[in-house]
């Protein structure tokens, strides 16, 4: 897509819209339909200690981990009992403002086999570990189903790899920042013909047409060889983007919830920091915070303050440091929460501690709270999800507890 | 039963304008046991090879830069290092070339979707410098040779060869009890990536019979599992665990810690009846379809578990059966799949490949959802159709399909022949119709390629 296009197309839809009488700043706020949420998967299991490290907690340093550098930036403390990773500094000024949080010692209903991809499926399907077959709809699907104006339009999954999490009966855009095609008037229309055998792969023909034909330039294509050519180059991402996609799909998830897109969701990869984590966790957060803070200037002030951002993972890691530097599939873990529309600059947490018989299995961080139940008290206030339906058809089996108020 | 058409296209590398397609299962079967010409004609570098002259030198190299640094010889050796990183990424593209021009030429075509299958099943990505590009030399030693052999030789293979044991981390493993961790206490130690991965994606299965408590006497009993440049996978007893373990109820080792141990282990899982059931359902879900017959899967399943995992019988039990040849449209073809029988079915030459591999290669198998040999963790590519057939995913097969077999070819086929050549009698009506409407020859070409009969198998 050409980028540049795009945003001017889309700058001048925004000023179109507010300048319109007919749709007044209050309206458009006041409309439920404003809020913005996007889900980040942290694929791989997430260091929750060492992405926000318990100092302050009495057994920390006994875990063989190295010492915090609080001096140095190497950590950053944020109330005296939690200290967030150095490599998370962008993300400071969004903690002063209430716009960053935490839940710590969260999980989801997953224990024992430690498998990435049970773990994942388990998150993105928001249903508990057993030995059901899990649902075909992930738990945004679910949610975009009880949207009652909900279009395809509404709910975004971004990036080339399969998102679970957004897959089921509610229609759903997939696109990733450098897709896009065109072809010749006469190749579309054959094109159509020959998809209408095949349900699957017609549905996702359309999706694809309406899309390729949306970013401003469009599907038809008259041109000669050479202006494809040096138009499918420039559909290319960057080798830095490729490498570190975190800002790129932010800035394609921006554009689109600055537009119709109320919700979108994409997944970072690097946590699984076996060995050597000292190299590897630094990388991953730091992609996550430039995801994070290019999220914020891509939505703009107004946007990002109706805006909630949740990044999981599909469990933690071992409490202690393994013998090759790095730490292995565990249990409990941190969420990280971000938004205009945050109660943040908090760290929230039933704290287990972590001395050797506090630990799940003498080894993890022992998860005290479902993070599905964070995740439904925040689709209640963002959406007015109710309760009943969130606790039996959203997430089924989940009990919510106590509303830990995360949203202003 | 057997059809030579969908033998092609659902179990070989597509249709060939030149290639017969085989006449029986026992002729597929056959050609694994014969010479490899398609490997002979298109050579890719052992890990022998790749470790002598490539892995070793770059270590060396690197040594020179941390020794000498703020010398001249320091930046001499940093310029040799560039040089042969871009070597390093000049034969990662010939080598996915090399794939690309076996599955054209091929004629034993089998045994490039066997290549693929086991080589992502055991999925193992270098991670650091030049071993990043080594996935093909890995595949040509480690999984090629053992397609039509006993599963046991090739997990014994794979999971102690030194791009598995780099790649989960293994080499740098060291019991809590033994001579390494004593000595350094807090410093060496063990992790327990292999040992879960071998359970869970190599051979049980993530619903098998195992515990927390077997992956770690497993990743107890993996210790001393290390590998140099220089002499390639080697067992060093100075990391290794003392004293037996037990997984899954049986005992293996002693006092002193021996490299048969971790064969025996791994003889064994090979052999476990949920490690027959697992791969045969992986085998049948690559091949037929998502949701394959469960008496085909359990045919292959008994077959592996009476013959203690010889592949080619488990083959034949897939082969011989009803469902592996019901005419209905089975799985999408992943992206590398798509592009090799798209080539395969224009006769694209080789070397047309060569001279532009990126363009037409590399960047489009990432757009179409496939970053080539870099999955995104140990098990591999995903299987289920729905993650091939994303609208970005078919964006970017329709966008390659449409523009970019004109720059392979000097003259494009006539797409009224080359609907029949690509699908002979499983052309649809529709689409030979829309080959014969279009305007131009590559709008003919692309519709046809981007049909659901030539986009499933």
């Amino acid at each position: 897509m050409d980028r540049r296009r795009f945003l001017t197309r889309s700058a001048a839809l925004g000023c179109s819209l507010a300048a319109s009488p007919l749709v007044t700043p209050v309206t458009l706020a006041a409309t439920p339909g404003d809020h913005r949420l996007v889900v980040i998967i942290l694929r791989g299991g997430m260091d929750g200690l060492g992405a926000v490290s318990p100092y302050g907690d009495p057994d920390f340093a006994g875990l063989g981990r190295p010492a915090l550098d609080l001096d140095g930036g190497g950590a950053i403390d944020l109330d005296g009992r939690f200290a967030m990773h150095g490599a998370l500094a962008p993300l400071m000024p969004l903690w002063q403002a209430g716009d960053l949080g935490f839940a710590h010692a969260v999980s989801i209903p997953y224990r024992d086999k430690r498998s990435h991809f049970d773990g994942q499926d388990l998150l993105e399907a928001g249903v508990a570990a057993s030995d059901a077959p899990l649902p075909e709809d992930g738990w945004l699907n679910r949610l975009v189903q009880r949207m009652p104006d909900a279009r395809a339009e509404t709910a975004y999954a971004i990036g080339s790899e399969p998102l679970r999490i957004l897959q089921g009966p509610a229609k759903v855009s997939r696109w990733t920042p450098e897709a896009d095609l065109r072809l010749s008037p006469q190749a579309i229309l054959l094109t159509r013909r020959v998809m209408q055998s095949d349900p699957v792969m017609a549905a996702a023909l359309d999706t694809a047409f309406a899309l390729a034909g949306s970013d401003g330039d469009a599907l038809e294509f008259t041109g000669g060889m050479g202006d494809m050519m040096a138009a499918m180059r420039d559909d290319r991402m960057s080798n830095k983007d490729r490498q570190m996609p975190g800002a790129a799909l932010a800035r394609f998830a921006g554009d689109q919830l600055r537009g119709a897109a109320r919700i979108a969701c994409y997944s970072l990869t690097g946590w699984d920091t076996h060995k050597t984590q000292a190299h590897y966790l630094p990388r991953a957060l730091t992609q996550l915070a430039q995801s994070v803070t290019t999220l914020k200037e891509t939505l703009g002030d107004a946007a990002w303050g109706q805006t909630t951002v949740v990044a999981v993972t599909e469990f933690g890691r071992t409490a202690r440091w393994n013998g090759t530097g790095g730490t292995d599939h565990g249990s409990g873990g941190v969420m990280v929460l971000a938004g205009g529309a945050l109660r943040g600059g908090r760290v929230i947490a039933d704290w287990p501690g972590l001395n050797e018989t506090a630990l799940y299995n003498r080894r993890d961080v022992m998860p005290t709270r479902d993070l599905r139940a964070h995740l439904a008290w925040i689709l209640r206030g963002l959406y007015g999800v109710e309760r009943s339906a969130l606790e039996s058809t959203i997430f089924p089996g989940l009990d919510m507890g106590d509303d830990p108020q995360l949203l202003l | 039963m057997f059809d030579p058409l969908l033998a092609d296209i659902r179990f070989g590398c597509g249709r060939s304008p030149r290639i017969a397609a085989p006449d029986s299962v026992e002729a597929m079967l056959a050609g694994l046991l014969g010479p490899d010409t398609a490997a002979a004609a298109h050579p890719i570098e052992t890990y022998e090879i790749f470790l002598a002259s490539r892995l070793t030198p770059m270590n060396a190299l690197g040594r020179i830069r941390r020794q000498e640094r703020g010398t001249a010889l320091a930046e001499e050796a940093l310029e040799s290092i560039i040089k042969l990183n871009r070597e390093g990424r000049k034969a990662r593209l010939d080598w996915l070339v090399a794939h690309v021009a076996r599955r054209i030429t091929s004629e034993t075509p089998l045994r490039e979707r066997l290549e693929s299958f086991w080589g992502d099943h055991f999925s193992a990505r270098g991670k650091v410098n030049v071993l990043r590009i080594s996935t093909s030399p890995y595949l040509e030693s480690a999984i090629r040779p053992y397609l039509a052999g006993r599963f046991e030789d090739m997990l014994i293979a794979a999971v102690t060869h030194p791009q598995m044991l780099h790649s989960l981390d293994q080499h740098a493993s060291a019991g809590p009890n033994s001579p390494q961790a004593l000595r350094y206490p807090g410093r060496k130690g063990m992790n327990e990536n292999l040992a879960r991965e071998l359970l869970e994606l190599h051979t049980l299965g993530v619903g098998g019979p195992y515990t927390q408590g077997d992956v770690y006497e497993l990743a107890k009993l993996l210790t001393g599992l290390a590998f140099t440049a220089e002499a390639g996978t080697e067992f060093r007893a100075a990391l290794a665990e003392p004293g037996a373990e037990t997984v899954l109820g049986t005992s293996y080792g002693g006092a002193q810690p021996a490299l048969e141990d971790i064969h025996a282990v791994l003889r064994d899982l090979a052999r476990h009846p949920a490690t027959a059931r697992h791969i045969a359902h992986k085998l049948a879900v690559h091949f037929i379809g998502d949701h394959p017959d469960t008496a085909l899967v359990a045919a292959m399943a008994e077959v592996w578990w009476q013959t203690g995992g010889d592949l080619p019988q488990v083959y034949h039990a897939m082969l011989s059966h009803p469902a592996a040849w019901d005419p209905a449209p089975g799985n999408a073809k992943p992206p590398l799949d798509f592009i090799a029988s798209a080539c395969r079915a224009l006769d694209v030459p080789p070397k047309a490949l060569a001279a532009r591999a990126g363009l037409l290669l590399m960047n489009p198998l990432r757009q179409m959802g496939q970053v080539w040999q870099e999955p995104l963790g140990p098990d591999g590519l995903p299987e289920a159709d729905g993650a091939w057939l994303t609208p970005q995913g078919l964006a970017a097969r329709l966008q390659w399909g449409f523009t970019l077999p004109q720059l392979m070819l000097d003259r494009l086929p006539d797409p009224r022949d080359f609907v029949v050549t690509a699908l002979g009698a499983r052309a649809p009506e529709e689409v030979r119709f829309a080959a014969s409407a279009a305007e131009t020859r590559s709008d003919g070409i692309g519709v046809v390629l981007a049909s659901p009969a030539f986009q499933r198998m």
